[in-house]
């Protein structure tokens, strides 16, 4: 065995076994460690296909952002997670059979996946000079000229859930004093001063 | 037997699709739970994208990765928003709670 084939096995077998521990686990935190083993195990697979930017933005994105957000919501929340746990036993039959069955339809139809050497070489475009660049430069010129609009389009996706995210979260105590700039502005001579005369001898 | 080829990675990626619909049968009460069941489903989705792209010699199964990967990430911080502001709400997150809407 091949020092490739052993490191995938143990990347392989790493991530599914993390992957079910996500969804076996009882405690929502353990869940989510389990998660972030999963994604980095799964970094570990695209490096041996290659894929060495995907897998340092996996690493960044997913374990660095995406799962510790998902690690601060579980703590933020006050939730009894074992009463959640209720019925986890009920549905585990038919989730249990409906999982094998589909497992194993998949497992028959990928397992046994075979690409014509001619197609592949047909639907291979980018392949020139692959000897002397490297994964990320490769990346980077497709990604910024023939797909430079759909690299724009997900930057606006990522805009408008930051957006989205900040609007849904964000609320204003009522009865916490705020400046209020526009009424700053629209402040006049007028509304800011009052002349009084005031008689010789006499207060106000 | 001994070399890896693109049905192994087919097969780990299945066993993790597998694996995030599971748990989302399982755990029907935890929202949370249900959402990383989902990242689960798009991390199995993004190996057979980069296998593919990797064992077809064409870079742009990468770029649709990178697109997944962009997607799923703004899909986690709108349901994570989405569950802060429901458990203001009503204080809870039990899924069978999330009736309010029912016509």
């Amino acid at each position: 065995m091949t020092v490739a084939a052993a490191f995938f096995y143990l990347f392989a077998s790493i991530t599914v076994a993390s992957g079910f521990m996500v969804v076996a686990s009882r405690n929502p935190v353990h869940s989510v460690l389990f998660l972030i083993l999963a994604f980095v195990n799964a970094a570990g697979l695209f490096l041996l296909l290659g894929a060495e930017f995907l897998a340092m933005i996996l690493v960044v994105v997913y374990v660095g952002a995406v799962a510790v957000l998902f690690l601060f919501v579980v703590m933020m929340l006050d939730v009894d997670f074992a009463e959640l746990r209720q019925g986890f036993l009920d549905y585990l039959p038919i989730g249990g059979l409906l999982g094998v069955i589909f497992l194993i339809e998949m497992v028959l139809f990928l397992g046994t996946y075979y690409a014509a050497p001619e197609a592949v070489h047909a639907a291979s475009t980018v392949k020139a000079a692959a000897s002397t660049l490297s994964n990320t430069e490769q990346l980077g010129r497709v990604l910024y000229t023939d797909y430079v609009f759909y690299f724009q389009t997900a930057g606006l996706v990522l805009l408008v859930a930051m957006i989205g995210a900040i609007i849904l979260t964000l609320h204003h105590k009522t009865g916490v004093k705020r400046q209020d700039i526009g009424a700053q502005v629209a402040r006049s001579k007028d509304t800011a001063m009052e002349i009084k005369s005031v008689r010789p001898g006499q207060g106000l | 037997m001994m070399g890896i080829g693109l049905e192994h990675y087919l097969v780990v990626s299945a066993i993790l699709f597998t694996l995030g619909v599971f748990g989302i049968f399982v755990n029907r009460k935890n929202v949370i739970v249900i959402l990383m069941s989902v990242e689960l489903i798009l991390l199995a989705v993004n190996i057979n994208l980069v296998a593919f792209s990797s064992f077809g010699h064409n870079l742009v199964g990468q770029v649709f990765a990178l697109l997944i990967l962009t997607v799923a990430a703004a899909e986690a911080a709108i349901g994570l928003a989405i569950l802060v502001v429901y458990y203001r709400n009503r204080g809870s997150i039990a899924v069978e709670d999330i009736n309010m809407m029912k016509g």
